[in-house]
């Protein structure tokens, strides 16, 4: 192409823009919308992922040494249970170190005054690579020998209920990109179906004196290429807006204060360039949907 | 290849500027027959009257030598394009070696005049310099060189057609083909319109007017080809030849 050729282009889909204002306006408005949507259950999915991520890191799972057991064998005991599948690192917790991390976490005097170490046993805490395999681990720890049935501590309802969480914010977010981008290439060719209509006599004489369906395909395609920028942009800034006031009301809620939110500053070069992508794509295949019937000769 | 204007002009296979029309028929879906066998050659440089009733095939011939439709049978080349075997891609380069000429002069209102004939060099690709140089020889030919930056609407008629004229002739076409080109003027501007594609035609491009106003192409001592329900009935000098 041309620079000249390029400067038309652009300077015809620029006028193509406002040839049809409000319904330029509209079609932003619903590209907006439907990128914002997306945007917001995609963040949501990524921010259940990174806390199942950090929840896979810190969750434990308790292994109760066997009270005869002295420290060679315990020791033999914890390397057998660091060689199992799934088994990401392994923490010996003397019973001493378990009576010290009770007594923190209940204040009780009584309770206080009447725990001595021997009524703790020694054990290990046990870290998984992948959380859904949790109840296996568990299964294969308990067949270690100095541990057996029943000396394993593992809260699989708890993992159980995050990962649901990352799964259906997973498939809710796909299914609504799905859904919205199809309607938003939908409403973009309807406007610049407008505007083909509109120029449908340039057309035909564009074509009476031999342009090429390429050289007629481009001004529109700039009109599509420019309505999915201007929808990606906005949606970028109304994103980080909405984003940085969920993070902030997660933060001051007290009840919410398990959930760490990713800080947008950390995420915003891939959002950008996600909504940045998404709205040209959106714009240019909305055109070239919309001018496909125009060009058959 | 560039004219003396500096426009590019593409030299077609063989450099062919012929246009010929071998055993055509055209049956259209609706099991109309537009076009039962016709065979005619009009050579580089010629000046042919198409004349005929309403329905007797004149459209379809247009249609044909434009790429617009394909010959049911036969053989249609023109300017060096065999349409029998044309490719999609081809034909932008077909259509730039003709230029269309309508009754209804098909210019883009809210364009000026220079607009409308910088809008078709536009389209073909033209460079922002041959456009500038280009276009005012072309108004001076037509004799419009003073009414560039008018819009259609503030045209008479006949000025209107000399704009559509100079339209098919900017892009320095091998053939322009007239559809009635006359059919929305008054006899005085008619005249006028057919003078200026008869000098059109002295200067080398070959050209093609289909009309019905038989004392119009009796003033012009011109080949007429004569079509009568899908058939040549008559090819000659004059509208009466037989």
């Amino acid at each position: 192409m041309h620079r000249h050729d390029f400067s038309y282009f652009m300077h015809e889909g620029v006028s193509n823009l406002f040839s049809h204002g409000f319904m330029s306006f509209a079609a932003i408005g619903i590209t907006v919308a439907c990128l914002l949507i997306m945007g917001t259950f995609s963040l949501v999915a990524y921010n259940a992922e990174m806390l199942l991520q950090t929840l896979e890191s810190e969750y434990e799972i308790l292994a109760f040494v066997d009270e005869n057991y002295n420290d060679a064998q315990t020791k033999a005991v914890g390397e057998a249970i660091r060689k199992l599948n799934n088994v990401k690192s392994v923490e010996f917790i003397t019973r001493e170190d378990a009576m010290a991390s009770f007594e923190e976490r209940n204040l009780d005097d009584y309770m206080r005054r009447n725990i001595i170490p021997s009524m703790f046993r020694d054990r290990y805490a046990v870290y998984v690579n992948d959380l859904k395999l949790v109840r296996q681990t568990a299964r294969d720890v308990e067949s270690v020998e100095g541990i057996g049935d029943g000396n394993v501590r593992v809260d699989e309802d708890i993992a159980g209920g995050f990962i649901l969480v990352r799964n259906v914010a997973s498939a809710v977010s796909l299914a609504l990109i799905a859904i919205l981008l199809v309607v938003s290439v939908f409403i973009i060719s309807n406007t610049i179906r407008l505007t083909t209509f509109d120029r449908r006599d340039e057309i035909a004489i564009m074509k009476m004196v031999g342009a090429t369906n390429w050289f007629i395909r481009w001004p529109f395609v700039y009109e599509g290429f420019l309505l999915g920028l201007l929808s990606s942009l906005i949606a970028f800034g109304l994103q980080w807006l909405v984003y940085a006031s969920m993070v902030k009301s997660i933060a001051a809620a007290d009840t919410l204060q398990f959930l760490r939110a990713v800080p947008f500053s950390s995420i915003w070069k891939p959002v950008a360039l996600s909504f940045g992508a998404a709205g040209i794509l959106i714009g240019v295949g909305g055109s070239l949907t919309a001018i496909r019937k125009f060009l058959q000769v | 290849m560039r004219d003396k204007q500096g426009f590019f002009r593409e030299e077609k296979e063989g450099g062919a500027r012929v246009i010929r029309l071998k055993d055509v028929e055209k049956e259209y879906e609706n099991g109309t027959y537009a076009l039962r066998g016709i065979t005619l050659t009009i050579e580089d440089g010629e000046f042919v009257f198409l004349v005929g009733p309403s329905g007797s095939g004149k459209s379809t011939i247009i249609k044909l030598l434009t790429g617009e439709i394909l010959p049911s049978s036969g053989r249609v080349v023109v300017n060096g394009f065999s349409l029998t075997k044309i490719s999609d891609r081809q034909i932008p380069l077909l259509r730039r070696s003709i230029g269309v000429i309508f009754q209804d002069f098909r210019l883009i209102e809210k364009k000026t005049v220079y607009e409308n004939l910088s809008f078709a060099m536009r389209a073909v690709g033209a460079t922002p310099r041959t456009i500038k140089n280009r276009i005012p020889y072309v108004l001076k030919l037509v004799g419009l060189e003073e009414k560039a930056d008018q819009y259609p609407h503030e045209l008479s008629g006949g000025e209107q057609q000399r704009v559509a004229i100079a339209r098919a002739l900017v892009n320095n076409p091998y053939t322009i083909i007239a559809d009635e080109p006359t059919g929305n003027l008054d006899p005085a501007r008619s005249l006028e319109i057919m003078r200026l594609l008869g000098r059109i035609n002295e200067l080398g491009t070959t050209v093609v007017v289909v009309t019905h106003e038989r004392d119009l192409v009796n003033r012009f001592h011109k080949r007429v080809v004569l079509l009568e329900q899908g058939l040549i009935t008559g090819d000659g000098v004059g509208y009466d030849a037989k």
